[in-house]
C-alpha cells in the first residue's frame, strides 16, 4: 500500500516554498505533519505528482504574543502548541481542544496550520478558530493576505487558499478573560468528532453579554447559528433558555447520515453539547480567575 | 505480495558518526530540485545509517526492509492502528505516516532499543507480568508509546494512560492488562530511578 510515485522537494525557506508552488502549483501538494495527507497517498486516494515537504522550513515553527493575539507558526506541532505556556495561559479554549485533535502520536507530528489548511469538516481546530474570530495569514509570491477563519473555510476540504499560496500563520485572539469550553462526542478519544462544539461566552454579571458557538461535524465547514447567538445575547442562562438553545440548535443544523451516526443523532447531540458547553463556559467566565473584579462590573448591572 | 524497495545501495553502518543535514550547505536562494531518490543519514538506536531511499518509501518500510529491524510492526499502514509507533527525535510518531526521506538527520528509537530477551526493559517486564500482550503484534507500538508517556509523565493516572494509549489498537487483551502493565511499569521505573 505504498503511495504512487511522486517527485519530492524539501525547501528550507518560505521563499523557496513559494517559488516551488509558483512553478508547480496545480500538480503539487504541501506536506506538513502528514497525518491526513500520507494516508490519502498510501491509499492512493490522492496522487499528486509533486510533494513539497514543509518540515525543513524552520521559520514556520513558533508561538508568540503580539498585542491581543497569539500568533502560531503554521508548522508548529500540535503537541508543542499543547505544551506552550502562552497557549495554556492565554488561549484556554485552544489548550482545552488540542488534546482532542488525534491521538498522542498524531499530535506529535500533526501541525496547527496543517489541520486548518486541510479543513476536514469534523476537525476541531477550524471550529475553535471560527468560535474565537481568529484568522490565518496566507502568503503568496506577490502579496500576503490575512483572512478571517469564517471566510477561510469554504466547503468540505476546501479553503480560500490559492494554489500558489502558503498558509504561514494562525492568529488567535487572547481570551483568558472569557469563559470557554470545547466538547465533542467521538467513537474513540482522538478520533474525529461525530459532533463537537466550541463555546465562547462573555458574562455581564449573571447575564450572558455575548456568546459564540461553532460546531464541527455537522456541515461542510464550521457552523455558527446566528439565531442562537441572538437568543443568548443579554439572556440569563436559565434552564428554560438553555432548553430553547438546545431545540434551536437541533432545528437549524443540517448534518448528514453516515456509517457512524444518523443525522438525527447528530442533531440531538449537537443540542445537548451546546447546552453543556454554554453552562461550562458561563461558569468559567464567572470564576474569579477570569478577572471579574478588575473588570469592575461585578453585581453592578441591572 | 513482496513490496518493492530500493535495494540499490546497502546502508553502510558507520558507528559514532554525527548525522548531518545533507542539504544544509546548499544555497538558500536557489529553488530546491525535485528528486525521486535521496541519500539520508540518520541514527537508529544509537547507530548511524547512511542510505539512499526512494522518496515514497515510508519510514517503517525503510526501518524494516532496508535496515533490517523488524521489531517495528506494520499494521494498517494508514495511521490508525499504532503498531508502527517509534520515537522520532524523542516524540512518539507513527512510522507509516512519515517518509524515510523526512528522517534525514533524525534520531530514532525502535522497540529494539529497549531490552533483550535475556534482559527485558522494566516496561517489557511489566507487560509480560500483567498479560499486557497475547499475540504480540501491537506490542512494539504500545511499548514505544508507553516510553514516551512515562518520559513526560512518570506517574500517570489510569485516565492519562488510557488517553495516551488511545491511538494504539489491541485485539487480544481488552486493554485491561496493558493499563495495569503501564501503571506497574511507571512504579518500576520510579523505583529504579530512586535506587
Amino acid at each position: 500500500m505504498k503511495p504512487a510515485p511522486f517527485h519530492y522537494a524539501a525547501p528550507e525557506t518560505e521563499e523557496q516554498t513559494l517559488a516551488l508552488l509558483h512553478a508547480h502549483g496545480s500538480e503539487a501538494k504541501l506536506l506538513a505533519g502528514g497525518q491526513s495527507l500520507v494516508p490519502l497517498l498510501s491509499m492512493r486516494l490522492a496522487r499528486p505528482s509533486i510533494i513539497i515537504d514543509l518540515n525543513r522550513v524552520k521559520t514556520l515553527d513558533y508561538v508568540r504574543e503580539e498585542g491581543e493575539e497569539i500568533r502560531i507558526g503554521a508548522m508548529t506541532r500540535q503537541r508543542n502548541a499543547e505544551r506552550s505556556s502562552l497557549v495554556t495561559r492565554r488561549l484556554p479554549l485552544l489548550a482545552e481542544t488540542l488534546p482532542f485533535v488525534g491521538h498522542l502520536p498524531i499530535r506529535s507530528r500533526g501541525t496547527v496550520g496543517g489541520s486548518i489548511a486541510h479543513a476536514d469538516p469534523s476537525a476541531e481546530l477550524p471550529a475553535v478558530l471560527v468560535a474565537l474570530g481568529g484568522s490565518v495569514v496566507l502568503r503568496g509570491l506577490e502579496k500576503t493576505r490575512v483572512v478571517r477563519g469564517e471566510d477561510f473555510f469554504v466547503s468540505y476540504l476546501t479553503t480560500a487558499l490559492r494554489l500558489d499560496e502558503l498558509l504561514t500563520e494562525v492568529r488567535v485572539p487572547v481570551h483568558d478573560r472569557k469563559g470557554t469550553a470545547f466538547l465533542e462526542i467521538a467513537r474513540r478519544h482522538g478520533d474525529y468528532a461525530l459532533v463537537g462544539v466550541a463555546a465562547v461566552v462573555t458574562m455581564d454579571g449573571n447575564r450572558c453579554a455575548q456568546a459564540r458557538l461553532a460546531f464541527t461535524g455537522v456541515g461542510p465547514t464550521p457552523v455558527r447559528i446566528p439565531e442562537v447567538e441572538v437568543l443568548l445575547a443579554g439572556a440569563v442562562l436559565t434552564d428554560a433558555v438553555l432548553a430553547d438553545v438546545r431545540t434551536l440548535v437541533a432545528d437549524r443544523i443540517d448534518p448528514e447520515d453516515d456509517v457512524h451516526a444518523t443525522a438525527q443523532y447528530r442533531k440531538d447531540v449537537a443540542g445537548v453539547l451546546a447546552e453543556r458547553a454554554l453552562r461550562a463556559a458561563a461558569t468559567r467566565a464567572m470564576q474569579p480567575a477570569h478577572g471579574l473584579a478588575d473588570q469592575g462590573h461585578h453585581g453592578g448591572e441591572t | 505480495m513482496k513490496r518493492r524497495t530500493t535495494r540499490g545501495k546497502r546502508p553502510r553502518r558507520t558507528h559514532g558518526a554525527t548525522p548531518h543535514r545533507a542539504s544544509a550547505a546548499r544555497g538558500k536562494r536557489t529553488t530546491p530540485r525535485l528528486v525521486d531518490r535521496k541519500e539520508i543519514t540518520l541514527r537508529i538506536n544509537g547507530t548511524t545509517h547512511v542510505a539512499t531511499v526512494d522518496v515514497r518509501t515510508t519510514l517503517v518500510d525503510f526501518i524494516r526492509e532496508q535496515v533490517g529491524l523488524t521489531g517495528t510492526h506494520v499494521g494498517c499502514e494508514h495511521g490508525v492502528c499504532g503498531a508502527c509507533t517509534i520515537l522520532f527525535d524523542r516524540e512518539p510518531v507513527r512510522s507509516c505516516l512519515l517518509f524515510a526521506v523526512q528522517a534525514d538527520g533524525a534520531e530514532i528509537s525502535t522497540v529494539e532499543s529497549l531490552g533483550t530477551p535475556e534482559h527485558l526493559h522494566p516496561v517489557q517486564e511489566a507487560f509480560r507480568d500483567h498479560h499486557g500482550l497475547q499475540c504480540g503484534f501491537c506490542t512494539p507500538g504500545f511499548l514505544m508509546t508507553t516510553m514516551a508517556l512515562l518520559h513526560d509523565r512518570p506517574a500517570p493516572s489510569e485516565a492519562e494512560i488510557r488517553s495516551a494509549l488511545s491511538g494504539n489498537l489491541c485485539r487480544c487483551t481488552g486493554y485491561q492488562g496493558i493499563v495495569e502493565a503501564v501503571l506497574d511499569a511507571a512504579q518500576r521505573l520510579r523505583t529504579q530511578a530512586h535506587s
